[in-house]
């Protein structure tokens, strides 16, 4: 039976590259008024650039951010507590970095990220003024820790191996209220009221909450949609419809002005609590839209198929319908969560000075009145850059997950 | 083929009826499946046959009649339900694998979580699955990686892995390219020999022939005609069977 096949062979790929010269002329210069196009846009793009660089190195109002970097990090919050924000930043690092040990992937590329971004940080810091009663360490060493403690909590996770597993998953679980109660005091530790916090914390708690505890609710809202019980699917779709009807600064009014009226003793609730309710409250109404699409997606079969098996409805949901549909809304989940960090610079409307809020700030002080066209854009530019760090970090993390997931689709 | 000593039916639908608003889905089917018995339902598109093997699992609910599966009644119970939907395993036209989890998951989710068995157990038992449909080799790929053969043999063993005493295949074959049809047959063929109860809605005749004990037809909701398979193929009494039957060899 054993007939002689001639095997097909193969042969490599044609290649796909093209050189530069030819790149440039099918893409540049392909025709007359192509390359017209090309030449003027071309000179207006080196005018662009060469006066921005120009101005950023002669630009007079660079120490304005610098020596004002206490005031846009944290505000009003006590110089001689100063230790506990960079504890409780500290803590957050390390848990990052053996994260990074333990599974890789995308937590090693954030940790590897902002361990790189703190290195070149310290080197700036190295410019910052030290604070009179400071109690904490200089900004530049603090910089250098923290990449320490990515790099070394790393290596030491690596070394550990899986049994940090449970362990860590607890450890970030306490995490959030660990960082409260490092930065807020109690148990012997004194009291910083949240009217001192401001600036960059300020805004990371208001955005970190936001998230957290708007996707519990967003999704719990998602599946209330879709119950088969009445009273809770009226409940989740008037909420959800009202909440997406007004923009998020009525919500903050209604939290830091209404609730205080309708609630005894709201008056005592703290203003930062009022904040971070209203965003949850308002991001949620949109997550639970979005998860709901996810929802959607998922064909009936899959829910068929488990129940087949023996599993119940809450097993089918947390294992099947919900996983699915969260992955299939990765993307526009993550968008959300970066417009929230963004949006959490209303909160200034009610009174609370995050990062924007102390910029401002920081523009208006007097010994600036001098600087020459003011200080506001060199400013500006500083906490633009901030803002786009994180939300640069946010959307590539949802990038490396999208891959992920289209790589096992195939 | 019936198995152990038991000869009272594992399962017994007695004039059964469901509605879809007020479309008459089935009408009074009644049938009795023996333990070990391979029962094959075929009929023309719309017939109910999906309908009423789902009514076996609860995938559908009927509204008259009774089902009694492995001595449990369908009732709405839900607690009735889940204890037969353990007894029952499904494969599915569009084998409806979970695309999220790895083969080997796919496998183990209900074992884990139905039947409580560690992951250690549940895995042992998937491997030993994998390797009777024959592709032990893919068990950490996703479904999305498979051929449509594969996965459907996944959804078998998938299936198998909570021990069922009995099985409903539901046209597992038509959604496949030709040349992987014979491989999964070639899997429930060896599952009907080892003495499995099965209820297969097929359109595979060769199949129905050679592995069937007894033939049942259906048309418009209705339990026309069954018998073996000789009787069926060779004298069909009622003028619907012959007219389908004709169509389809
Ligand atoms: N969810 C539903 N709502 C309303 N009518 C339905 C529903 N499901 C099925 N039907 C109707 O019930 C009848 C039986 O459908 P069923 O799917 O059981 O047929 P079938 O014999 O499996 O056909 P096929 O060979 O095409 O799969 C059909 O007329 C169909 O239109
Ligand atoms: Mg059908």
């Amino acid at each position: 039976m054993a007939t002689e096949v001639s095997r097909p062979t193969s042969r490599r790929a044609p290649r796909q590259q093209i050189g530069l010269i030819e790149w440039l002329r099918k893409n540049l210069f392909s025709t007359w008024y192509n390359a017209i196009i090309t030449v003027i846009l071309l000179y207006l793009i080196f005018q662009t650039v060469t006066s921005f660089v120009a101005w950023m190195v002669t630009a007079p109002g660079w120490p304005a951010a610098f020596t004002n970097i206490k005031l846009l990090l944290t505000w009003t919050y006590p110089v001689e507590q100063l230790w506990r924000p960079q504890a409780a930043m500290a803590l957050v690092l390390l848990l990052l970095g053996l994260s990074s040990g333990l599974w890789g992937g995308i937590v090693r590329m954030v940790a590897f990220g902002a361990a790189a971004v703190s290195v070149l940080l310290g080197f700036v810091a190295f410019t910052f003024p030290d604070l009179p009663g400071q109690t904490s360490l200089p900004g530049w060493l603090f910089m250098f820790l923290c990449a320490g403690l990515l790099v070394g909590g790393d290596q030491a996770a690596r070394w550990i191996g899986v049994k940090l597993r449970w362990p860590l998953i607890v450890a970030w679980l306490l995490s959030y209220p660990a960082v409260i109660l490092i930065l807020r005091g109690g148990l012997g530790l004194p009291i910083v009221e949240t009217k001192l916090w401001g600036g960059l914390i300020l805004t990371l708690i208001l955005a970190i909450s936001g998230i957290v505890l708007s996707f519990p609710l967003g999704v719990l809202l998602a599946l209330g949609r879709r119950s088969s019980l009445p009273v809770i699917r009226i409940f989740c779709v008037l909420y959800i419809e009202l909440i997406r009807g007004v923009p998020l600064v009525t919500v903050l009014f209604m939290g830091a002005l209404l609730l205080p009226l309708f609630l005894p003793g709201g008056e005592s609730i703290d203003a930062l609590v009022r904040a971070i309710v209203a965003v949850t409250l308002f991001s949620a109404a949109y997550l639970a839209e979005n998860v709901r699409g996810g929802l959607q997606s998922i064909p009936k079969g899959q829910i068929e198929a488990a129940r087949a098996l023996g599993l119940n409805v809450v097993q089918t949901t947390l294992l099947i319908t919900l996983p699915q549909a969260l992955r299939a809304v990765v993307p526009v989940l993550v968008g959300q969560f970066i417009a929230l960090f963004k949006d959490t610079s209303l909160v200034v409307i009610i009174g609370l000075v995050d990062l924007l809020g102390a910029a401002q700030n920081i523009v208006g002080q007097p010994e600036w009145l001098g600087t020459p066209g003011g200080v506001w854009r060199e400013t500006f530019l500083v906490i633009a850059a901030i803002y786009w760090v994180f939300s640069f970090t946010m959307s590539r993390i949802s990038k490396r997950i999208e891959d992920q997931i289209a790589r096992s689709r195939h | 083929m019936s198995g152990n000593g038991s000869n009272e039916p594992i399962i017994i639908c007695e004039n059964v009826n469901k509605w879809y608003g007020n479309f008459h889905a089935l009408k009074d089917v009644s049938l009795k499946v023996k333990r070990g018995e391979v029962v094959v339902i075929c009929g023309p598109s719309g017939s109910g046959k999906s309908t009423f093997i789902r009514t076996i699992n609860r995938l559908e609910e009927h509204q008259e009649g009774r089902i009694i599966v492995d001595g449990i009644e369908m009732t709405n119970d839900i607690r009735n339900i889940d204890a037969i939907r353990r007894e029952v395993g499904m494969v599915f036209q569009q084998f409806n694998l979970f695309p999220h989890l790895t083969v080997l998951q796919n496998i183990t989710l209900a074992p884990i979580w139905v039947r409580k068995k560690t992951r250690k157990e549940a895995e042992a038992k998937a491997f030993e699955l994998l390797e009777r449909v024959g592709i032990r080799e893919q068990a950490h790929k996703y479904p999305g990686q498979l051929s449509g053969g594969q996965q459907q043999r996944v959804a078998i063993a998938r299936a198998l892995a909570m021990e069922p005493r009995i099985m409903l295949f539901d046209e597992p074959t038509s959604a496949l390219d030709p040349e992987m049809v014979k491989e999964v047959l070639d899997v429930m063929k060896t599952l009907a020999r080892s003495g499995m109860t099965m209820l297969c809605v097929t359109h595979e005749m060769g199949f129905a022939r050679e592995v069937a004990d007894r033939i049942v037809f259906m048309d418009q909701g209705q339990i026309v005609e069954e018998g073996t398979p000789d009787q069926f193929f060779t004298n069909p009494r009622n003028e619907r069977t012959k007219l389908f039957l004709s169509q389809i060899l």
